[in-house]
């Protein structure tokens, strides 16, 4: 079977890479995730973000490089890992045309969960969110920053180890985008690890660990705290700068 | 099986909630059996003639009076003038010329036998060809009754003659609604199946639910059957209700043959078609590209399917293009189960070509739909 992996790590990737013919999209990407960290996944438009969240999560195959999550190889067990792993992807996908609890019962059920913890759950979810009087309308009738919040209750039911959320705040405004990463929190302390790709330096101070990629490489990987340090500046946003204006594409 | 009963009962919210899909499923077979069969009759009537009476004898007005009362020619004018009359063709106004010769009584009677000048308008050949066989015929009953007459008075050399009896089986009354109704309902199953389906998962591929689906631990054979099944039960319904409310009480047709033969073979036929919405589902990324996948597919194979003209008369190759069409074998079913009560004997390789298309089509759908890229 697989080598021994390291308990704590759940995200673990060895020189991940992904071609489309000449492109390279993501270039022997190699880092490592522990459990219940809030792993930050920085980089501009362009730089294979996605890409590599895609290739994690088992929706696309590397072309070449290992990677294990919570401790099942991405190309042997990609069913397990599935039951593992929760995922909020860019386009907002929730069913439109299914109700609040709809949804909720929908993808509860499709991980497994009892009727009797659908009910516990949705419940709880309901309470939580404060969507009391929305349960019975149709999820496109939402307003966007509701939707997320719901995206992520949902991609977080069934448990999972870690959640993966691909710019999970994109177009709402920060109050709102401040109760999404309420919700994160509650998660992470819940033991949920957190992978998350934004654009707001905001949102990167908030993660334990932050990585930030350029042209398809990981070009930094620390704390904010010492990435500032590193490049001695004391915003988010100047590491950020400093890093991708050395960018050759661009979204 | 829990997992698929979520996905079920998502698919048929979600259908029930379309408001411009269940208005189809319901009323598109009704709208659609009611009209088609009007349209697809290929009976002509109504044929415009002109007629040149050069004669004005009593043989000719009693041929003239023969020809409008038949029922399929209308007297669109009567012209002095073989001229006169080819105007009315050019204008469209008339289909037929009939010229009767000066003399036609005379030389019928006298020289025992005259010509007729028939000129037709071939555009619309089958109209044309037909409509010159009806003339000719009632041109032969008029001429067989002078003779009648005469052979009576004369009382001899009775000529001998073969007489031929038709007897139409299964079809009695040669309604061409009998032959077009249960062809009709094949087409509708065949279009709401293939379009509903393809749409329906190339539409979750749009909104991007499909890649949400893709990181659930839902299997690819859960989510194919979760998506099938909806529609298969769609189409017995919509095949049940044109069959036994539109087609009964609209038409008249009762089914002779065996109903559970029928059904079964719906049901694979339905598994067939239902596979090819898949397939094309699998090459398209929009909407827009399946339906025009499946515009292309359903289109070649109503025309080609035996529906309005008989597959035996195509040319070799276009007979091979027929019969590589799923259309072609149910619509010989239904035709046959319905109007003939045909047994399983007599459609048993019907059967095992249906499963043979059904295998294929969700084969290769199965094999084409990825979770992961």
């Amino acid at each position: 079977m697989k080598k021994q992996v390291d308990k704590s790590l759940v995200i673990k990737a060895e020189k991940l890479t992904k071609r489309f013919g000449d492109f390279i999209a993501v270039n022997e990407v190699t880092f490592e995730v522990c459990a219940g960290e809030i792993f930050g996944f920085l980089g501009a438009n362009g730089a294979g973000k996605t890409t590599a969240m895609k290739m994690l999560c088992g929706l696309s195959t590397p072309t070449s490089g290992n990677a294990a999550i919570a401790g099942f190889d991405i190309y042997k067990q990609p069913e397990q890992i599935k039951k593992s792993i929760g995922y909020m992807s860019q386009k907002f996908s929730l069913y439109e045309d299914l109700t609040v609890i709809e949804n909720i019962q929908f993808f509860g059920g499709i991980y497994g969960l009892s009727d009797k913890q659908l009910k516990g759950k949705s419940d709880e979810l309901i309470e939580t969110l404060g969507l009391k009087n929305e349960t019975k309308k149709l999820v496109s009738s939402l307003p966007l920053g509701w939707k997320q919040k719901l995206a992520f209750s949902v991609a977080v039911l069934h448990e999972p180890k870690i959640v993966f959320l691909d710019e999970p705040t994109g177009g709402v405004d920060p109050v709102t985008r401040r109760q999404f990463w309420d919700l994160i929190y509650q998660a992470s302390d819940r033991g949920i690890t957190i992978f998350v790709t934004t654009h707001y330096m905001d949102e990167a101070e908030y993660c334990n660990r932050i990585s930030i990629m350029v042209d398809g490489v990981i070009k930094a990987l620390d704390t904010p705290i010492n990435l500032k340090k590193a490049y001695s500046t004391n915003s988010m946003d100047e590491v950020f700068y400093k890093l991708a204006r050395g960018a050759e594409r661009s979204g | 099986m829990r997992t698929l009963k979520f996905l079920l009962q998502k698919e048929f919210k979600q259908i029930f909630r379309n408001k411009a899909l269940l208005p189809l499923i319901f009323i598109a077979p009704v709208v659609q059996l009611l009209i088609l069969p009007l349209a697809s009759d290929y009976e002509i009537k109504n044929i415009n003639i002109s007629i040149v009476d050069h004669d004005h004898s009593v043989y000719s007005q009693q041929l003239v009076s023969k020809i409008t009362a038949s029922g399929y020619f209308q007297l669109a004018d009567y012209s002095p003038s073989f001229q006169e009359a080819f105007n009315q063709i050019e204008k469209d106004k008339s289909d037929l010329i009939l010229e009767i010769p000066q003399g036609f009584e005379r030389n019928l009677v006298r020289e025992n036998e005259e010509k007729l000048f028939v000129a037709m308008n071939a555009i619309n050949g089958v109209k044309a060809s037909l409509g010159g066989a009806y003339l000719t015929q009632i041109i032969s009953t008029h001429n067989n009754d002078i003779r009648m007459k005469w052979s009576q008075q004369s009382k001899f050399k009775p000529s001998p003659k073969i007489e031929v009896t038709t007897s139409n089986w299964f079809n009695p009354l040669l309604n061409y609604q009998f032959f077009m109704v249960p062809g009709i309902l094949v087409v509708l199953v065949t279009m709401i199946g293939a379009y509903m389906c393809a749409l329906n998962i190339v539409k979750e591929k749009e909104v991007g639910t499909i890649e949400q689906i893709n990181v659930t631990p839902i299997k690819k054979y859960q989510f194919v059957l979760g998506k099938l099944l909806p529609f298969w039960v769609i189409g017995l319904f919509i095949f049940s209700f044109g069959l036994f409310v539109v087609a009964h009480l609209v038409y008249g047709i009762v089914p002779v043959g065996n109903l559970f033969l029928l059904y079964g073979y719906l049901a694979i036929y339905l598994v067939a078609i239902l596979g090819l919405g898949l397939l094309i589902s699998t090459f398209s990324d929009t909407q827009q590209q399946a339906m025009s996948i499946t515009f292309f597919f359903i289109m070649i194979f109503i025309l080609m399917s035996g529906l309005f003209t008989s597959i035996d008369s195509m040319p070799e190759w276009a007979y091979i293009i027929a019969k590589c069409s799923p259309v072609t074998y149910f619509i010989e079913v239904v035709r046959m189960v319905i109007l003939k009560g045909s047994g399983f004997a007599d459609i048993k390789n019907h059967f095992l070509i249906m499963m043979g298309f059904a295998t294929l089509l969700n084969g290769l759908a199965i094999l084409n739909y990825r979770k992961t890229s």
